[in-house]
């Protein structure tokens, strides 16, 4: 298994040498949505209306973060389960969108738009949440503030620690790991 | 016995406390589950994550921050005795109050929606989930437990044939570990309510999640089949957050229940690695 460190936003030339299983550390900008923002997103995109953040080589982290207390940038910051995003998540690939960030595995609709887009699903490790937070320098609310944890934020993050769990080949690193140690 | 008087109040304050401690704070039993799943998990890709999660839980113990973002829906097990007067206020209010003070003076994250279709958060993460038992004696003990939702939504309910016995037990238990994969967060602890009706069922299978892990079932015959059933979902090979690997669960916990003749209930709630529970006796 390879290591790559990755700056965002993401280029398919980066994304086509990842494999499943291969550790990233990514930096840059990632946006953090799940379960009520998608469905925010979704909707302006089935009136054909403009998207409040850029999508375009863009990596989304699903993510609703505990609270910030003072003097950080953030709370506790961990993945949330990105099956539930599966129904949403082909028709951002189909605008550009390039990374996604969560925990547990894809549906075919996800894994036949990520290789059609060129993108990639990285697994974060669920329940490392103040782990995590720490790789998160700068956070701002960007849209739908009204939605509390589940509100559009612009993180900034250095060194994010991921796996990438299903890479643009089809490949997948749930299927792999289990056959393994299977009896 | 003479009547013992709570106030509603100290209910309340400690309900605050350990909503913050549980979600800080791992205790011995599933910290040291934690350390030993580390030391004997074969994959490569497993050890990481446990690595992590052992860094993750002395970060959050040291800085008071949250050990997962999802600080959870506040379940609240209570076993109340009936010589228990509690005074200045009504009881469920007072664990309300503290679920809302624990929550918010905590920073952790608000997850209760006030109307499940229609959405709208409550914004203090209340109203908690309480289970009040009514026992005899003067004490109030008392479990706070948040539990998240990723792993509670691996959980589930099988209205089974009689006839599917022991065997069908197994075979629900192993197939839904399966498909749930990495979802609910492992290594998982698997509780399991067999017996009784629908929903005690479902109820059985959250108590038995408040047993201390490495305790042995007080009936052998389900002491073996707990360790029988935490044999094959390790079998699964699914591993620390569904990677694969040898340590799927920390352990499977069984409480039973009588049955009716033509009913055999079998739920599993699933807990993440995550597992808080704090307890009070007052």
């Amino acid at each position: 298994m390879a290591e790559y460190s990755l700056t965002t936003p993401l280029k398919d030339v980066d994304i086509k040498k990842l494999k499943a299983g291969d550790s990233v550390s990514l930096t840059g900008t990632v946006y953090t949505a799940r379960d009520a923002a998608h469905k925010r997103l979704v909707d302006l995109l089935d009136e054909g209306k403009p998207l409040p953040i850029p999508i375009e080589g863009q990596v989304i982290y699903y993510v609703g973060p505990s609270p910030t207390p003072p003097g950080r940038a953030i709370g506790s910051a961990g993945p949330t389960t990105s099956y539930r995003m599966d129904p949403y998540a082909p028709r951002l690939l189909d605008k550009g969108l390039k990374g996604m960030i969560g925990k547990g595995a894809r549906n075919e609709g996800v894994v036949d738009a990520m290789k059609r887009n060129t993108a990639v699903y990285f697994a974060a490790t669920g329940g490392a949440a103040a782990l995590i937070s720490r790789s998160i320098t700068a956070a701002e609310v960007v849209a739908y503030e009204d939605l509390g944890a589940e509100a559009i934020r612009k993180l900034t993050v250095k060194n994010f620690p991921l796996i990438v769990a299903q890479d643009c080949h089809g490949a997948n690193v749930y299927e792999e790991g289990q056959k393994k140690y299977r009896r | 016995m003479t009547v013992r008087e709570v106030k509603a109040a100290r209910i309340a304050e400690e309900v605050a406390r350990l909503c913050m401690e549980a979600n800080f704070e791992l205790e011995d039993d599933v910290q040291k589950a934690l350390e030993k799943a580390h030391a004997s998990e074969e994959s490569e890709a497993g050890r990481e994550v446990m690595r992590q999660i052992l860094e993750n839980s002395q970060i959050a113990r040291a800085e008071r921050m949250p050990i997962c973002q999802d600080t959870g829906l506040a379940v609240i097990f209570v076993e109340l005795g009936q010589e228990v007067h509690i005074t200045g206020g009504g009881f469920e209010d007072a664990i309300n109050e503290g679920v809302r003070k624990g929550y918010t003076d905590g920073y952790l994250r608000k997850s209760s929606l006030a109307d499940p279709v229609r959405g709208g958060n409550t914004g203090d993460n209340t109203p908690a989930v309480i289970h009040l038992t009514l026992v005899p004696g003067d004490a109030l003990k008392l479990w706070v437990v948040p539990k998240g939702g990723g792993s509670e939504n691996m959980s589930r309910v099988a209205m089974m044939k009689p006839a599917d016995g022991v065997e069908g037990i197994k075979k629900f238990v192993v197939d839904n570990i399966r498909a749930a994969g990495g979802n609910p967060c492992p290594p998982i602890i698997v509780g399991v309510g067999i017996g009784g009706t629908f929903e005690r069922c479902a109820f059985l299978a959250k108590k038995a999640l408040l047993r201390e892990i490495g305790s042995v079932h007080h009936d052998p015959f389900y002491a073996a089949l707990e360790k029988e059933l935490l044999g094959l979902v390790n079998d699964t090979g699914v591993g620390p957050m569904g990677l694969g690997g040898r340590v799927t669960a920390l352990a499977v916990h069984i409480e039973t229940a009588p049955r009716h003749i033509a009913s055999f209930p079998v739920a599993m709630n699933v807990n993440c690695h995550a597992a808080r529970h704090k307890y009070i006796e007052l």
